[in-house]
């Protein structure tokens, strides 16, 4: 039995073996379980560009591009299992969505030698480049978001935060826990008072904690949620007629289908992004190239959704960092340590963005051997409930940097000392 | 025809009463364990390790774990989780706080930390049974996990609370950490797995065993007997706890490197090795390994086969494959209600009288 199950193996293995010569990315999403809400959405949008470049301009720099996805659920051990099953087909670059996962990738992509590229989520340190050569987390970190909101607090409040209560409702997990050192160290600097609220993985049972908030009454309320937990909070805050104002998500937490079951108790609930949101001319062509041709990921009806949008930036990056690495090698064929090179040498600008047809979907960052973490703005949005639709009510906020990067500095030399690593970048 | 019994003479009890009496048995036992430890060494590669050999050698020491309590001697636990992370928190903790010692005894010590944690929560059984020993069991489940992710000094004070292992060695080759070669993490486990089924079996078939399988069977009579009901149930949460932390510490440590305690040892996984137990069977050491291949092999299969070869889209893949092992286990439950290591024992009847069944 046991033999015949190997056997299976080995010719499902074997069958699933690649052609060479393509790029790969491989696209570990998740489209069931209680975070497919969010997984779904990005992958469609990520997987979505790279059809779109092959379809209109050939592949990049004339190679065309090869996704291979492969579903995680959320879950570490599949995500190992994806890991495994595709860094061997040429794999340049990982994208796992996940904390957890990327906690699980670190080490491992490090001793591999494929980059890894965590968007706005993963371990925040991993911005210190002279200590993660092979960890990218540009454009902004959980860090940056939390001192982003605690900055569009202070303008909100006259400069001053100075005796407010604010609590932070988080996912019970690596991802919920991160921004907990910004936020005190912010506490200390603003003289506000920090309520910690954990919410058990995945999130649907939300009472109690509901019932504390409505207790202490913050005034206001900071989410670090992501899948099903951002649509039972923003309800419960509905339930208890908590002014929606005064709730702000992260950018996990700020998506169409966050607050779309709330229905019109959700309106002027507020949510960090790290991308504008827009109709931009991109999403044109891919309607024409993509979608009608039958192409893509889902079935279309994501286009231009929040998460959509920033799965296709995720994308966009990894390509224009593909062509930095064609550009810096003179070679088309690139592998995983040029595609490394080609992320550190990343530079987006606005005529770049707008030749893209994506004309400031992000904010303009460069990308360099010290500094792997990108600008780290972040906009505020807000839910209009009647039109259903996220209205910007800010630009691009710049975080506290004073206050992120001695931690920054501090929790990643802790690394390197763990782990007996010599800094980069002399 | 299979089982050639003719001229398979025993002249003394010590050779009747073996662990595989028949010849045959005994031949493929050994020539399985050979394969085992010196052929596959040499050619796995790091997706055969960590996709599934080495899951499916921590997840079979968890389920002979379980089965010990559960099987033997008729306990139900739902806190296989929270006792699987207690392993892997002593042997972060250890590992981290003696980084001169060989890991490999810091595993065994993680085992015997949750051995002492697990008769702690063992003492309600002597007063209660049945489904509120399972919610006592329950309460240690969820009150563990809490444990650890409340308390900072159990995760070092690192800010995400995440627990990750540093490299150690054992002849200077790693074990652990991320350069460690796919051969050496399937060792290890095989290792452990090899000794503890070992210990097991024999553990089961004498005097403390027995008296094990006579709580299971009736409390009452078996104190009549004179088997002593609180040695008897702790020595089975002790014994049980200890191969469940080896586990634990194993699939922190080897397996996947860093974890996250509420994600990896949620309730999920108590059900996970509930459900290895039940479906390969309870009471059987072989049972444990047919459970754990069934519940680790078989989904990664269906996902090479569906996607892979067949080349299916991902969420539908994952949704039919929920749909197609949760078939087999009703389909294997009700053709065979005690697991498939009772199948397996029926086939190898059937095989020994064929073709002359009469």
């Amino acid at each position: 039995m046991k033999l015949k199950l190997a056997s299976v193996a080995i010719g499902a293995l074997l069958a699933a073996s690649p052609a060479l010569a393509d790029l790969v990315f491989p696209d570990l999403s998740y489209r069931t379980g209680p975070f497919a809400a969010g997984g779904i959405p990005f992958s469609d949008g990520y997987q979505d560009y790279f059809t779109l470049v092959n379809e209109r301009d050939g592949g990049i720099g004339g190679v065309k591009a090869r996704v291979i996805e492969c579903e995680t659920a959320y879950n570490t051990e599949k995500g190992v299992e994806c890991y495994e099953a595709t860094k061997g087909q040429g794999a340049l670059l990982y994208q796992p969505l996940s904390t957890g996962i990327t906690y699980q990738l670190i080490p491992k992509v490090s001793a591999d030698k494929i980059p890894l590229h965590t968007m706005g989520y993963g371990r925040t340190s991993a911005a210190n480049g002279r200590v993660f050569e092979w960890v990218f987390n540009y454009p902004a970190n959980y860090w940056d978001a939390a001192s982003v909101t605690i900055n569009y607090l202070l303008d909100e409040n006259g400069g001053s935060l100075e005796g407010k209560k604010i609590a932070l409702l988080y996912h019970n997990s690596a991802y919920g826990k991160e921004p907990i050192p910004t936020l005190e160290a912010l506490a200390q600097k603003h003289g506000y008072t920090l309520t910690l609220i954990p919410v058990d993985s995945p999130g649907q049972e939300q009472k109690s904690q509901w019932l504390q908030i409505r207790r202490e009454r913050p005034d206001f309320v900071v989410m670090w949620g992501w899948g099903v937990m951002n649509q039972v909070a923003v309800q419960e805050a509905a339930n208890i007629r908590f002014p929606m104002e005064n709730f702000i998500g992260n950018w996990w937490s700020g998506a169409e289908h966050d607050v779309t079951p709330a229905g019109m108790a959700a309106n002027g609930y507020k949510s960090l992004n790290m991308n504008r949101v827009a109709d931009y001319p991109v999403f044109e062509d891919i309607r024409t190239h993509v979608v009608a041709k039958g192409k893509a990921a889902g079935d279309g009806s994501n286009v231009g959704k929040v998460l959509y949008t920033r799965g296709m930036y995720a994308a966009m990056l990894a390509v224009e960092a593909a062509k930095k690495a064609q550009e810096i090698h003179g070679t088309a064929d690139i592998n995983a340590a040029m595609m490394r090179d080609g992320m550190e040498a990343l530079e987006m600008t606005d005529e770049l963005m707008a030749s893209l047809g994506a004309p400031g979907i992000g904010p303009e960052f460069g990308v360099t051997c010290e500094d792997h973490g990108g600008s780290g703005m972040g906009i505020v949005q807000q839910w209009n409930a009647a039109e259903g639709k996220w209205v910007a009510l800010t630009d691009y906020i710049a975080p506290d940097r004073d206050v992120i990067a001695p931690l920054i500095e501090g929790d990643s030399m802790a690394f390197a000392a763990e782990n007996n690593l010599s800094l980069r970048c002399d | 025809m299979f089982y050639r019994e003719a001229g398979d003479f025993k002249t003394s009890y010590r050779e009747d009463s073996q662990t595989f009496p028949i010849k045959f048995d005994r031949y493929r036992y050994y020539a399985v364990l050979l394969v085992a430890l010196a052929v596959v060494p040499f050619f796995i590669d790091s997706y055969w390790a960590n996709a599934l050999l080495v899951p499916f050698l921590i997840y079979a020491i968890a389920a002979i774990g379980l089965n010990i309590l559960t099987g033997y001697c008729g306990q139900v636990s739902l806190g296989t989780g929270g006792f699987m992370a207690v392993g892997a928190y002593a042997c972060y903790k250890l590992m981290t706080a003696f980084p001169d010692v060989n890991i490999l005894l810091h595993i065994i010590a993680a085992g015997g930390i949750t051995a002492a944690v697990g008769v702690l929560f063992g003492l309600p059984s002597l007063r209660i049974k049945g489904f509120y020993l399972a919610v006592a069991t329950l309460a240690a489940q969820f009150f563990l996990i809490w444990l650890f992710n409340k308390v900072p000094w159990f995760y070092n004070y690192s800010a995400s609370g995440q627990i990750s292992a540093p490299e150690r060695t054992v002849f200077g080759i790693a074990v652990t950490g991320p350069h460690t070669e796919a051969w050496a993490k399937y060792l290890v486990c095989l290792l452990f797995v090899a000794v503890l089924a070992w210990v097991a079996r024999n553990l089961t078939r004498g005097s403390i065993g027995r008296s094990w399988m006579a709580i299971r069977d009736m409390d009452i009579a078996a104190e009549i007997i004179g088997v002593n009901p609180l040695k008897a149930k702790l020595t089975a949460f002790a014994v049980s706890s200890f191969y469940i932390g080896i586990a634990g510490a194993l699939f922190f440590a080897v397996y996947l490197g860093a974890v996250e305690v509420g994600e990896a040892f949620g309730i999920q996984k108590s059900f996970l090795i509930l459900f290895m137990i039940i479906i390969g069977g309870l009471g059987s050491i072989f049972g444990s390994f047919a459970g754990a291949a069934f519940l680790v092999l078989l989904p990664v299969l269906l996902k090479n086969v569906l996607v892979g070869t067949l080349g299916w889209p991902t969420d539908l893949a994952a949704h039919i494959e929920l749909m197609i092992v949760g078939a087999l286990i009703i389909v294997f439950l009700i053709a065979e209600p005690h697991g498939l290591a009772q199948l397996w024992r029926i086939a190898k009847e059937k095989l020994r009288l064929w073709p002359f069944p009469h």
